[in-house]
């Protein structure tokens, strides 16, 4: 009678113990799928702003600059040119000059001034997508009741001019060149100073490093730097790059620059400080590759008598070199979507054109999504959006890249 | 055979001693990858002097009083207030609430993945959460902005929550800081060796069972290295919070209103044309030395935890 009552208790006992398991099965599964909601929320909401219709009324009717029955649309440079000069005051004029002179000046870019500085088209109202797939009728009464004049088009806000035209203050004319420009000079003096630095302290650190107290401290120091947040390296970069060398990031020393407008935040600040950034990740990532480089190589390599230099340049770095590129490509990728360290080294804030040496102020992909998202006007979240569109694009197939390289070369021993 | 020994004898090259010949190609090279590697140290010696070069500055400024500092409650550097608590508890309500989403979803996750899923459903959502994680902040900083506030301001009426809030800004981060904790828990849950599994089983557990009293314990450590990077990784995002949490700093513990965390209020006071030697410049030095303290701090303790407390298995 009593054995029954345990088997029974037991066996109850037993039941319970599965419905917790059922339940608690539910919930990691749902905090998977909460996760990934998150990340399809996310892409989303991207995509939502940065397709849509917009209502926009012309200030000036382009109409009235027909010349001869020839269109705006149509007219040459020096025509465009002509009808700058009227309409602008000549100070406006002299000043778009300076900034670079008509002659250097494209037909297109001419005809962009144009369409802003005088037809000035205005963005009087924004939708999202959702919204204008499903209400498009709605959305057409509204504009007509509210904006009679106004011209109402969808758009993408993500176009191939959108890619290839200069920053403006205009979001129908704005483009994110410049600011990949930017992003295309940091990068490349961020890999300039991390990828030999980094891939020498990593073999450094493998195959020279005996393990004494300095190395030790050098090993620890590493995996705390990489830690460390980046706007402390933004920081850094404030007082060292931008400040302390002044002289050799603004390009003074070398006499290419006015020295009156020289100041060090500049892309070559910028380079180096995100070079500074990501240099703790080259390392960490680097040595992984270089410790999956099998023993019996470096020994068969010595065994024929060459030298440890020898044996690491022709046998540890080609068979670590995948891995490594592998690394350096995700440090990269990091480093072209960093912002914070940016905004304390001194991005600027507005500029039209594109950076052309290490000593330009300068603007990247990054910075342009924060000053567009920051501002309160939905048309400059629908930029900000767009620009965001480009900036995962680039890192998508910079990590794809990294990930076909990985998979072609990986080699197994 | 003997014809070949024959040819090598006949050659034979005096014989000179390689242990003692100068290699200076080797020394210099040697020299350079020592260097390579002891930049690091000078990066990190570079950090602490310049920052506390500029930060003792900040202190040694005559409207700058020590006591102050920790005691009022006011930051406002144009008339000279420099409490630090309205900056920190907003990066505490922020961190916090980011960690109240990222530690149970996280852990939640890294269960599921190393304890009940398949290997191909593994293999799918492994890649997923490397995309999530490789997001720039500066989007998830949109996302708070442009979807979570939105979200929540329809949620709680548009008369509790501000546009500029801490919680949508804290929810957002909590869902960056997620893959972080998913991976390096997925990682130390997966090092918990298949014989303990086996026995618990062998014993009549349930998944259940094995998942949280066997494998969770044995993988504590690392869990805690994973959180206690989670929470520094929190402190020290920048742009989720410079986008989202709102402009100007404000003694508040309510997530729905606007408050400045210290990055937040780093990013703000250097956007514009910041000029040297003014008392906002030497602030921003004196905020990023105590952040650089604290994240320091935190990391050393998380490798510490590892080393103490791993559980090595044969």
């Amino acid at each position: 009678m009593k054995e029954k009552e345990v088997v029974q208790g037991f066996s109850n006992n037993v039941n319970t113990r599965n419905r917790y398991g059922a339940v608690w099965q539910i919930i990691f599964q749902a905090s998977t799928i909460v996760g990934i909601i998150a990340l399809i929320a996310l892409m989303l909401n991207i995509i939502n702003s940065a397709f849509g219709y917009i209502a926009y009324e012309a200030r000036v009717d382009p109409d009235t600059f027909t010349v001869d029955g020839v269109p705006l649309e149509q007219q040459s440079k020096d025509q465009l040119l002509t009808l700058l000069q009227s309409e602008l005051s000549s100070g406006a004029y002299n000043k778009l000059e300076n900034e670079k002179p008509f002659a250097d000046r494209s037909r297109e870019e001419v005809f962009q001034l144009i369409v802003e500085r005088i037809i000035r088209p205005e963005i009087v109202a924004v939708w999202d997508l959702w919204p204008s797939l499903t209400q498009a009728d709605e959305i057409r009464a509204t504009v007509a009741q509210e904006f009679p004049t106004a011209e109402l088009d969808f758009v993408s806000w993500l176009t191939s001019d959108f890619v290839t035209r200069p920053q403006t203050s205009e979001p129908l004319t704005a483009g994110v060149r410049t600011a990949i420009l930017g992003s295309l000079w940091t990068i490349f003096f961020t890999v300039i100073l991390a990828f030999p630095v980094g891939v020498g302290a990593a073999i450094y650190l493998e195959e020279y490093a005996s393990d004494n107290w300095l190395n030790r401290i050098i090993q620890t120091n590493i995996n705390n730097l990489a830690g460390v947040p980046s706007i402390v390296y933004g920081i850094l970069g404030l007082a060292l790059f931008v400040r302390a060398f002044e002289p050799l990031t603004s390009g003074e020393i070398f006499g290419l620059v006015d020295p009156t407008t020289a100041n060090g935040r500049t892309v070559l600040s910028a380079g180096l400080t995100l070079g500074l950034l990501v240099l703790p990740i080259i390392i960490i990532n680097s040595q992984e590759a270089i410790r999956a480089v099998p023993r019996s190589l470096r020994n068969a390599s010595f065994g024929v008598g060459a030298t440890k230099w020898q044996t690491v340049w022709s046998h540890v770095i080609p068979n670590a070199m995948p891995g490594i590129l592998t690394g350096t490509i995700l440090a990269v990728s990091r480093a072209i979507g960093e912002t914070a360290p940016l905004v304390v080294v001194g991005a600027s804030t507005a500029i039209s054109f594109d950076p052309e040496s290490p000593f330009s102020k300068f603007t990247t992909l990054p910075i342009q999504i924060y000053q567009w998202t920051a501002r309160p006007q939905a048309e400059f979240q629908s930029l900000a959006a767009a620009a965001i569109l480009v900036l995962l694009v680039l890192l998508l197939s910079l990590n794809a890249s990294a990930v076909l390289l990985r998979n072609r070369f990986s080699r197994r021993f | 055979m003997a014809e070949l020994t024959k040819k090598n004898t006949e050659k034979q090259a005096p014989i000179t001693s390689l242990r003692r010949k100068p290699r200076w190609g080797e020394t210099i090279i040697q020299s350079l990858l020592f260097l390579s590697g002891f930049l690091s140290i000078f990066i990190t010696l570079g950090i602490v002097y310049e920052l506390g070069k500029e930060a003792m500055l900040f202190f040694q400024m005559p409207d700058v009083e020590m006591l102050s500092i920790i005691t009022t409650t006011e930051w406002k550097p144009h008339i000279n207030k420099f409490g630090i608590w309205p900056l920190l508890t907003s990066t505490l309500l922020t961190s916090a609430i980011a960690m109240s989403i990222a530690i149970p979803l996280g852990m939640s996750v890294a269960i599921y993945l190393s304890e009940y899923a398949s290997p191909k459903i593994r293999n799918t959502l492994k890649p997923i959460l490397e995309v999530l994680a490789g997001i720039p902040t500066i989007v998830y900083g949109y996302f708070a902005l442009t979807f979570m506030t939105p979200l929540l301001r329809q949620i709680f009426g548009n008369d509790a929550v501000q546009i500029y809030n801490t919680a949508s800004a804290g929810l957002v981060m909590g869902i960056l800081i997620l893959p972080l904790i998913t991976s390096m828990t997925e990682d130390s849950l997966s090092a918990v060796p298949r014989a303990l599994r086996e026995a618990a089983y062998g014993m009549g557990a349930t998944k259940l069972e094995v998942a949280v009293q066997i494998v969770v314990p044995a993988a504590l450590s690392g869990i805690a290295a994973a959180i206690i990077v989670g929470v520094s990784r929190a402190i020290g995002e920048t742009m989720i919070v410079a986008v989202a949490a709102g402009a100007g700093p404000n003694f508040t513990l309510n997530p729905f209103i606007g408050a400045e965390t210290i990055t937040g209020h780093i990013v703000r006071i250097s956007g514009g044309d910041l000029s040297y030697d003014s008392i906002d410049y030497n602030s921003i030095f004196a905020l990023g030395l105590f952040l650089f303290l604290i994240t320091l701090l935190l990391n050393i303790i998380s490798q510490a935890v590892v080393r103490r407390f791993r559980e090595v298995y044969e």
